[in-house]
C-alpha cells in the first residue's frame, strides 16, 4: 500500500538563530527537500530613509552606521560620497587615503564575521568563529584609535574624515599587516581542506553566472559565480585607481567558492592596506564645511564596493539643510532575490548554509 | 570499574565545594590572579615577592587573590560620562541644536557674573538623556568653546531610565576625565583620561579665551 504524502509549508524564523536577525523564510518541503521558498522581511524596519529626511546632511552619517552594522565604515563612505557629489565637495588626499584604509580594514572585519558564521551554521564550527572574532578584535581596536568607537563609528564626514589617525595607529597597522597573513593561513588550514566542510559546502547552492547577473547580485557572491565585477576596479572611487590588487573570482558559484573568494579578498585587502600605508601623503584630512551643508537643488547617486556588494545612496536635494529623499540601494536586500533559485532542490540543512554564505545582514535589508 | 565514573564526577563537585579558590565568585572589575602574575605585576620574581610579602603570596597560592583589571581603552574612546566645564560654557546651545536625536535640553538665564571677562549666561538646566544617546559625538564636535567633551568611562548602568538623565548638578560634580576624541590639542599634549588624572578647564580648550578673530572669522562661518 502506497503511503499518501504531501508537501508541507513551514516558517523558518523570524526568530531563528541562523537567520542573522529577524528574517522569515516560508519554505515548502517535500520530505527533506526544498520545493519552494519565499523570503519575508520587514521585521527590522526602522525607517532609515524617512528619518534621513528630517536630519541635516551630517547627522545622517550616524544613521548609516546602523544599516549594516558589520561594516559601518563602508556605509559611511557611500553616504558621504553621495553628499560630496551633490554639494560638489572635493576631499583632500590624506582624507581619501584614510577612508580607503578604514574601509579595507572594515572589509577584513566583515569577511571574518561572514566566514565565522558560515561555518557555525554547519553546526560544529563555533571554534572557528571564535578564531575569526579574535582577529576582528584587532581591527576594532584600530577603529577605536581612529574614532573612539568600535561598531557605530561615524568616522567619515562630507569633505573628509573627522580626525587624523593618532600616532599609535600606524605601528598597530604595521603589526596587523605582519601578522594577519599568518592568521589567514591558519584559517585556511583549518577550513579549506576539512572533509566536513568540503562535503557540506561543495556543489551546494550553485548560482550560475547568468542568473547572478540577471538578479543584479553584486559583491563576493557575484564574483564567486565567476563574473569579474568589482566596483573598485570597474569604477574606481576614492584612490582605488592608484592601488594594485586582483579581483578573485570563483569557478562554479557554489557555497565553497563564496568562502574562498572572501578569503582571497582579505589577502587583497591587506595588499591595498600596505600600499595605503606607503603612499599616504601629509596634509589636511578634511575640507572646511559648514555644520549645516546646503547643497544646490539636484540629485546624486554614489556607490561603493562594500563587503556585501554594491552599496549606493541616491539623494535628492531641494536646497535645504536635509535631503528631500534618500534612497538606499543595499546589497544584502538585492542578494536575497536569488535565494529561491539557489535553494530549491537542496536539503533543509543546506538551506541554512546557503543563506549563511550570502552574508545577509538584516539591518541593511529592512533599513 | 563500575561506579568509578560517579566517584570521579563527585570529586569534581567536592573540589568546587572545598577549595577556597573555587568557593567565591569574583565580581566584574576584578579577576583572579595567581602568584606568578602577582609577582610579575610588582616587578620581582616569585621567590623574592613571597619572602617580602608572604601574606598576599599565600592568598594567591590558594586562589583567593584578585586584582582589578579592565581592558585598556584608547584615550579617544567615546564614553558615557560626559565631561562639561562650566567655566568654558557660554550656554550657546550649539550642542542641543546639533544633536541628531534632540536629547540635550538647555535653559539659560542672563547673569551678572563675569566668568572670564565676557558676557555669559547662567546655565539653569543642562539635561543629557543618555538613555537615548547614541554617543556619536556630534555635540562635542559642535561645541565652539571646548566646554563639552565625551567621557572616558562606560559604567553608568542603572535600574531606571530616569536615572540616565544627566542634569547640570551631576555634570558639575562628575570627575573631569574627558575623552580626547575631536580634541587634538589634548591629544598633542599627551593627555590620557584612563590614567586617572583630572583635567582642569584651562587644559581642556584650544585657548583660555577665544580670540576675536576666532569668534568672528573661524566660528561664525561654521
Amino acid at each position: 500500500m502506497a503511503i499518501k504524502t504531501e508537501p508541507i509549508t513551514i516558517n523558518l524564523g523570524p526568530q531563528h538563530p541562523s537567520t542573522h536577525g529577524v528574517f522569515r523564510m516560508r519554505v515548502t518541503f517535500d520530505g527533506e527537500v526544498v520545493v519552494d521558498l519565499e523570503p519575508v522581511f520587514g521585521y527590522l524596519h526602522r525607517g532609515t530613509e524617512k528619518l534621513a529626511e528630517e536630519r541635516s546632511y551630517v547627522q545622517v552619517v550616524t544613521l548609516t552606521d546602523r544599516l549594516d552594522y558589520e561594516s559601518s565604515m563602508t556605509n559611511n563612505l557611500a553616504y558621504v560620497r553621495a553628499v560630496e557629489k551633490l554639494a560638489g565637495i572635493t576631499p583632500p588626499e590624506r582624507g581619501l587615503y584614510l577612508r580607503v584604509t578604514a574601509s579595507e580594514l572594515q572589509r577584513i572585519a566583515s569577511h571574518l564575521i561572514t566566514i565565522g558564521f558560515m561555518l557555525q551554521e554547519l553546526g560544529v564550527f563555533a571554534t572557528v568563529l571564535m578564531y575569526c572574532f579574535r582577529e576582528r578584535e584587532r581591527v576594532l581596536d584600530m577603529f577605536e584609535m581612529l574614532c573612539g568607537a568600535r561598531i557605530t563609528l561615524s568616522y567619515m564626514r562630507p569633505g573628509g574624515v573627522t580626525q587624523d589617525a593618532p600616532r599609535e595607529f600606524w605601528p598597530a597597522l604595521d603589526d596587523f599587516l605582519k601578522q594577519m597573513p599568518g592568521y589567514i593561513d591558519e584559517l585556511e588550514e583549518l577550513i579549506s581542506h576539512n572533509e566536513v566542510v568540503l562535503a557540506r559546502m561543495r556543489n551546494v547552492g550553485i548560482l550560475p553566472d547568468h542568473l547572478a547577473v540577471d538578479s543584479s547580485i553584486t559583491g563576493p557572491v557575484l564574483r564567486a559565480s565567476g563574473v569579474q565585477w568589482d566596483l573598485r576596479k570597474a569604477a574606481p572611487h576614492e584612490v582605488y585607481d592608484r592601488m594594485e590588487f586582483d579581483v578573485p573570482i570563483g569557478a562554479k558559484g557554489d557555497t565553497f567558492d563564496r568562502y574562498l573568494v572572501r578569503i582571497q579578498e582579505m589577502r587583497q585587502s591587506l595588499r591595498i592596506l600596505e600600499q595605503c600605508r606607503d603612499q599616504i601623503p601629509e596634509g589636511p584630512i578634511k575640507t572646511e564645511e559648514p555644520y549645516f551643508i546646503r547643497p544646490p537643488a539636484g540629485e546624486a547617486y554614489a556607490f561603493v564596493e562594500s563587503p556585501k556588494g554594491e552599496l549606493g545612496f541616491y539623494l535628492i536635494s531641494d536646497g535645504g539643510i536635509s535631503p528631500y529623499r534618500c534612497k538606499i540601494r543595499s546589497p544584502s536586500f538585492i542578494n536575497l532575490t536569488a535565494l529561491k533559485e539557489m535553494t530549491v532542490g537542496s536539503k533543509m540543512a543546506d538551506l541554512i548554509v546557503i543563506f549563511g554564505s550570502l552574508a545577509v545582514n538584516m539591518g541593511e535589508v529592512d533599513r | 570499574m563500575y561506579g568509578l565514573g560517579m566517584v570521579r564526577s563527585l570529586a569534581v563537585t567536592l573540589k568546587n565545594l572545598v577549595l577556597p579558590g573555587r568557593m567565591f565568585t569574583v565580581q566584574y572589575p576584578n579577576r583572579r590572579i595567581n602568584v606568578f602574575d602577582l609577582a610579575k605585576r610588582s616587578g620581582s620574581n616569585v621567590l623574592a615577592y613571597s619572602l617580602k610579602n608572604p601574606k598576599p603570596a599565600l592568598k594567591a597560592l590558594i586562589g583567593l587573590a584578585s586584582v582589578e583589571d579592565r581592558l585598556p581603552q584608547h584615550p579617544r574612546f567615546r564614553g558615557q560620562e560626559f565631561t562639561w566645564y562650566e567655566e568654558r560654557c557660554t550656554g550657546c546651545a550649539s550642542c542641543a541644536k546639533y544633536c541628531p536625536l534632540g536629547i540635550i535640553r538647555i535653559v539659560t538665564s542672563p547673569s551678572g557674573a563675569f566668568m572670564q571677562e565676557g558676557e555669559k549666561y547662567d546655565i539653569d538646566v543642562f539635561d543629557i538623556d543618555i538613555g537615548r544617546c547614541m554617543f556619536c559625538g556630534l555635540c562635542v564636535e559642535a561645541c565652539p568653546y571646548d566646554a563639552l567633551h565625551m567621557g572616558s568611562g562606560f559604567e553608568e548602568g542603572s535600574y531606571s531610565r530616569s536615572q540616565l538623565v544627566i542634569d547640570v548638578e551631576r555634570l558639575k560634580k562628575a570627575p573631569k576625565l574627558p575623552s580626547v576624541w575631536f580634541r587634538p590639542q589634548m591629544e598633542s599634549a599627551g593627555y590620557d583620561p584612563h590614567a586617572g588624572v583630572e583635567l582642569d578647564w584651562r587644559g581642556a580648550g584650544r585657548h583660555e579665551k577665544p580670540s576675536v578673530h576666532d569668534q568672528e572669522e573661524t566660528w561664525a562661518k561654521r
